[in-house]
């Protein structure tokens, strides 16, 4: 739209600094790889050592990869729920979205124990994980969704987010009675989340359903400014918004699901990224916050990945602490300094 | 130009509405019979709780007629898609929008909404069309202001803005002067009846203004409890019509000023 020139300078800038994030991100970890042999083995050329070549291929890059992708996805799928329910407050995790996927892969990999089965003695499989925690989201996601045709207040949905998360808590923890260690432990690290965990194979996965919710994300972008009126105004301006709810709601559970199952529930991201977005791009326009979300997203999940790998020590933190951490006090932050929330 | 042959924008026929249930129809108003010609003011008047919102609400097709046809443009609306709709019709609601993190210049340009391709970019015409209905309304100093920033009054004539940058036959008011002092009451009124005749788009709002109405409008629309009466209102006053529009117990019309007046005891 208008003072678009304004934009491109600030585009141009984030993109200058996702990439420097990425460098850094990868070039920081536990073992200290020289710059000359980061960038050599990105792009093919002999590394003083050949395990650094490795790590930095197989360990590092897709790691990054996957902050790109997780952070920009949950921004995005964060501002989606925001527009569509008209609440500053909204994001995957909040409406519970997070809650259905810890609940799929709760019964997966602690329910064996008690249904039985031939998984009894195995630890869930990986896909069988992910494939659960996909369907719990989208089926939390349809819940909202009903509830949200029935009821005007959309504070009532946050409160059913809320009670979904203590049904989920209460049956997760029932599901832990009968789990056994080894269970209670994969399900506990899966909590965490994590970033490192996905190879190639498991990235490339990721990679082609995140692209859908993204091709999807852009096509919700007419739909998602009108709705900026509310549904009255947007049904005069000849919005089906039945189609567009529905477009929006299969999008975010999309996104959401899908890095909730590969890389578990990751807090905050969806919630602050919308709004530390609003700060710097001055519009409601979504043809202009769905690319900034997506940049911005991106940047705070790489330096957030960068932080909980503690360079220099062979810790690494669980990656929720962190976006906790920063995500919780922005959105104190934006509270206290603009008195509202606006979406 | 040729001058087009004279077809009411707006028609309804026979047109009864109310709340339709399983066991029967709760019917408000019936044989309404009214039409709305270009260029006119329409102002639709009654007392509280009458059916005037129902009636815009059946206008617009939120909810469906009991009885009865409306036809705009000689189209039957029961017959029109929401987005042929939004080509012919477009609304001032009495909610705001949902997000007043829009900028006054984002929201006249969402009017333009029907006409975009799937991603919603704006053509030249269509920002061009927006700034015309900007200086239309005379808020220009508020283009790059923040919808939270304005008053009641300004962010009622952005919306009447955003209305006319839909660019439709027929623009439909609910209650535009709520929550404005009086010199912006008449100034919202004064602007409609400005628009109506500068852009000869049919405009029809219901307002509780019936000093204002009776002076601004080409026509009332005046629902009673019994029927629904529509003239000039040069004519309604001759007729006698405002005098049934309350109890009489408070309020008297006075004919000469074409206002009520509270009883003297």
């Amino acid at each position: 739209m208008h003072n678009s020139k304004s934009y491109k300078i600030s585009f141009i800038i984030l993109i200058v600094i996702l990439l420097s994030c990425f460098f850094i991100n990868i070039s920081l970890g536990s073992v200290n790889i020289p710059l000359k042999d980061i960038v050599n083995s990105l792009f093919g050329g002999e590394t003083s050592l050949k395990p650094w070549e490795h790590i930095v291929i197989n360990y590092r890059l897709p790691k990054a990869l996957t902050a790109i992708i997780v952070g920009s996805g949950l921004g995005i799928s964060g501002l989606l729920m925001q527009t569509l329910f008209r609440n500053p407050l909204a994001g995957p995790f909040v409406l519970g979205i997070s809650s259905g996927a810890s609940l799929g892969v709760a019964l997966v990999i602690l329910g064996s124990g008690i249904f039985g089965g031939f998984t009894t003695l195995m630890l869930a499989s990986k896909w069988s994980i992910i494939i659960a925690a996909s369907l719990g989201s989208f089926l939390v996601l349809l819940a909202v969704l009903m509830v949200s045709l029935k009821v005007r207040d959309t504070m009532v949905l946050l409160i059913i987010g809320l009670m979904f998360a203590s049904i989920t808590a209460s049956i997760v923890s029932i599901l832990s009675y009968f789990g056994t260690a080894e269970q209670l432990q994969q399900y506990v690290f899966w909590g965490f989340g994590s970033l490192g965990n996905l190879a190639w194979d498991d990235l490339s996965v990721l990679f082609v359903i995140y692209i859908l919710g993204i091709i999807l994300s852009v096509f919700s972008i007419k739909s998602l400014n009108t709705l900026l009126l509310g549904e009255n105004y947007a049904k005069s301006l000849g919005l089906n918004i039945k189609q567009s709810q529905l477009l929006i709601i299969i999008t975010t559970s999309i996104l959401a699901g899908v890095i909730t199952a590969f890389t578990g529930p990751i807090a905050f991201i969806g919630l602050a990224i919308p709004h530390i977005t609003r700060q710097v791009f001055n519009t409601a326009n979504h043809k202009v916050l769905l690319p900034a979300v997506f940049l911005f997203g991106a940047i705070v999940m790489l330096i957030c990945d960068s932080i909980a790998q503690l360079p220099t020590s062979d810790l690494t933190l669980p990656i929720n602490a962190i976006t906790a951490i920063v995500g919780a006090p922005v959105v104190v932050w934006l509270l206290i300094r603009k008195r509202s929330m606006m979406f | 130009m040729i001058k087009q042959e004279q077809h009411p924008i707006l028609k309804t026929s026979n047109l009864a509405i109310g709340y339709a249930s399983k066991k029967e129809d709760t019917i408000i108003a019936s044989n309404i019979n009214i039409e709305l010609n270009q260029g006119e003011l329409v102002g639709l008047i009654g007392a509280n709780g009458v059916g005037k919102s129902t009636l815009l609400r059946t206008l617009t097709k939120v909810q469906d007629a009991l009885h009865g046809n409306i036809f705009i443009n000689n189209h039957n609306i029961s017959d029109l898609s929401a987005l042929h709709l939004s080509k012919v019709m477009s609304l001032v609601l009495t909610e705001t929008m949902a997000s007043k993190n829009l900028s006054v210049y984002e929201l006249i340009l969402l009017g333009r909404q029907p006409y975009t391709n799937w991603i919603g970019s704006f053509s030249k015409q269509d920002i061009e069309i927006a700034n015309k209905a900007i200086q239309q309304v005379k808020i220009t100093d508020l283009k790059e202001k923040k919808c939270f920033e304005l008053s009641d009054g300004q962010l009622q004539k952005a919306m009447i803005a955003r209305a006319l940058a839909q660019d439709t036959d027929l623009i439909i008011l609910d209650e535009p002067t709520t929550h404005l002092d009086m010199y912006h009451k008449a100034y919202i009124l004064k602007l409609l009846q400005k628009l109506a005749k500068d852009t000869h788009k049919t405009i029809l709002f219901s307002s509780h203004e019936i000093d204002l109405a009776i002076q601004l409008c080409d026509k009332l629309i005046v629902m009673t409890d019994n029927k629904v009466v529509y003239n000039t209102p040069k004519q309604l006053i001759k007729d006698g019509v405002f005098e049934t529009l309350f109890p009489k117990d408070l309020i008297t019309f006075d004919e000469t000023t074409g206002s009520f007046r509270v009883k003297s005891d």
